[in-house]
């Protein structure tokens, strides 16, 4: 057990993989000898060489649907885009092909591939190069979508990814990638769909995840001082979502603060608060808050842009206005 | 080319089973038996035919949303097709997929695709794990007029070329893209001639001659396995009937459709073998009903198999 980045922690999980399995390899663009665009497959490039870590044109259908077609040939790619704003471009090898080939095929088809995609604002990166686009691959049914927070959770939960036998969607915040904790050196798996209360609490639960996670828990430490202990749920995987750990939590705290930097409308959170309201209403005192980013694209200049950012103080505003 | 009278006569028989297959189902698709949209590939058999016979069973191909010919080429079974087609249990994909998703894994089919340009991406996938696996399989990727035209073909040109992988391009060109004449969706006469700017061999061949097909796809394949890399074989053919079944091909004259019809591939094809004292009339004459009986058997096995229980819809969204 050492301390590492989020960043050296996802580039650990890769390793490991490649090492413990050779039909692992990884696709994208300048993630050779560059190691990636914020250098998550550092070192890789040197170490596996260029037949495992492949430098693609700027193509990204055809970076997804290489993986995808791959993967359906026995292999298991971990395929990159550099920002997930570049989706738009590759999606219909996402979720037309990859995500229902099984499904359309009577189930005679497996597609274990992995597509690893920073999102987030806070660099001033503007309204292409910054989204949190995590709710739409949720209406998608066939892939899994995987949003870590911290570095033992990414490395463990990018390796579970790797050896599921579904397309996976893995989405970083590229603001995480210097952030520090505990992680194991030796190889460990996260069971995909099972959320983790990251601070247990009394009087409100608070699901966060990904970068707002860290919004959230800086929330709760402040909330001390008004005598509310605030719960605070990472879900970890929105899908599978771990419906009965966040169930189970607004069981015992009674009032429930979604957030999340993706807009807010029709968003995660809303899925999230009708779950509460459809299975699990008679527990809840007050009203669902949701937290989010206002509805309009991610604005440049940084003002803007650090207003435009849920933080610590909307959820803190959230859960009083609750409790 | 040298071909063994075994190799022609399982050309032979591989048209036939396509053009009555598709026959059978224009019939019950007009008698209203057959859900949802069928694209037939009547007209088109050489193609497929000379293409698939060029391949083992270990070699890939992704297929297109008129798919029923390559599938039927790489040796799909005509009663799980059939079957599919009718939406029943015992299909290939148990009533999930239909005549655009039907797939053979066993058989190297990655599915037909109801997403024009759809499979060139995944061609390059399959074509990059025989590379990566070091194994002698080649991909095959079908791709109508109108995919030529979707960045997603011009994306797997690009990378198969760049990375000189194990692939073949076989572009089916039936001049339409839907209703669209060639002539005003694109400035090229030849589809071959995009092959150029990704430096692989572009070749135009007469797609209603199986042998022309099947020979410039062997020097394809060949190529392929030697690893140097993809071609583009262009194959101009016609579609007898309109984009779907039920389309009224407002947009093609009589007169071309007849001039096409007297260019039919398996006349020219039994002609070519009759003369060359491969094949006898009578022997013709009995391949033709021995094939039809075991169309109508497909049909017979679709017909009274069950439909799907709704119980198993939720079954294969995940592994």
């Amino acid at each position: 057990m050492s301390e590492k980045t989020y960043l050296q922690a996802l580039n650990e999980a890769l390793r490991q993989e490649m090492e413990s399995d050779e039909k692992v390899f990884i696709l994208g663009e300048d993630v050779g000898q560059f190691g990636g665009c914020f250098g998550v497959t550092q070192g890789l490039f040197a170490e596996f060489g260029e037949e495992r870590v492949m430098d693609t044109p700027i193509t990204e259908s055809t970076i997804v649907g290489a993986a995808a077609g791959a993967a359906a040939c026995g292999l298991r790619p971990v395929a990159e885009l550099m920002f997930v704003d570049f989706i738009g471009v590759a999606f219909d090898q996402l979720f037309n092909q990859a995500a229902k080939m099984r499904f359309m095929f009577g189930g005679k088809a497996t597609v274990p591939m992995t597509l690893r995609m920073p999102q987030g604002a806070g660099i001033g990166a503007a309204a292409q190069h910054s989204q949190s686009l995590e709710s739409w691959f949720m209406n998608i049914p066939g892939l899994k979508v995987v949003i870590p927070s911290t570095p033992h959770d990414a490395k463990g939960l990018l390796i579970s990814a790797i050896r599921d036998d579904n397309p996976v969607v893995f989405l970083e915040h590229k603001l995480l990638y210097g952030a520090t904790g505990e992680v194991p050196d030796e190889s460990y798996s996260i069971e995909l769909g099972k959320a983790d209360v990251k601070r247990e609490g009394s009087d409100v639960t608070i699901v966060a995840y990904s970068q707002m996670l860290y919004s959230a828990l800086e929330a709760a430490e402040q909330l001390k001082a008004d005598g509310i202990n605030a719960e605070v749920v990472d879900p970890r995987c929105l899908l599978p979502l771990d419906k009965d750990t966040i169930i189970d939590s607004v069981k015992k705290t009674h009032k429930l603060v979604v957030a999340h930097e993706a807009v807010t409308f029709a968003g995660a959170g809303a899925e999230i608060a009708a779950i509460i309201a459809d299975e699990a209403i008679e527990y809840i005192d007050a009203p669902i808050k949701r937290v989010g980013a206002p509805f309009c694209p991610v604005p440049f200049s940084p003002p803007l842009e650090q207003f435009y950012i849920p933080g610590a103080g909307q959820i803190i505003e959230a859960v009083k206005s609750i409790c | 080319m040298n071909l063994s009278k075994k190799s022609l006569m399982h050309m032979y028989e591989t048209m036939i089973r396509i053009r009555l297959f598709e026959l059978k189902l224009q019939e019950f698709f007009a008698a209203g038996e057959i859900p949802g949209f069928v694209h037939l590939y009547l007209g088109e058999e050489a193609v497929a035919t000379g293409a698939c016979t060029a391949l083992t069973d270990s070699d890939k191909i992704t297929s297109t949303h008129r798919g029923h010919g390559h599938l039927l080429a790489k040796g799909g079974d005509l009663k799980l097709m059939m079957a599919e087609i009718f939406g029943r249990q015992t299909g290939y994909c148990k009533g999930k997929g239909g005549s655009m998703h039907i797939a053979d894994m066993d058989l190297g089919i990655l599915g037909a695709n109801g997403i024009v340009g759809g499979g060139g991406p995944l061609s390059v996938g399959a074509a990059l794990a025989a590379k990566y696996q070091k194994t002698d399989d080649v991909a095959m990727c079908f791709f109508g007029d109108g995919a030529s035209n979707q960045g997603t073909t011009q994306e797997a040109l690009n990378m198969a070329s760049a990375w000189k992988l194990p692939l073949v391009f076989v572009n089916e060109n039936n001049g339409y893209g839907i209703s669209c004449p060639q002539c005003k969706s694109m400035a090229v006469v030849d589809i071959a001639d995009r092959a150029a700017a990704y430096d692989m061999p572009g070749v135009v061949v007469d797609g209603n001659d199986v042998l022309a097909v099947h020979e410039a796809v062997v020097e394809a394949v060949k190529r392929a396995r030697k690893g140097e890399g993809p071609s583009l074989i262009e194959c101009k053919t016609y579609r007898w009937r309109g984009h779907f079944e039920g389309d009224a091909c407002t947009y093609r004259c009589v007169e071309e459709l007849e001039e096409w019809k007297g260019k039919d591939p398996i006349p020219r094809f039994e002609a070519k073998l009759i003369e060359s004292n491969t094949l006898t009339k009578a022997e013709a004459e009995e391949t033709w009903k021995r094939i039809e009986k075991d169309v109508d058997e497909a049909v017979e096995f679709a017909k009274s198999s069950p439909m799907p229980s709704t119980s198993a819809l939720m079954d294969d969204v995940y592994a």
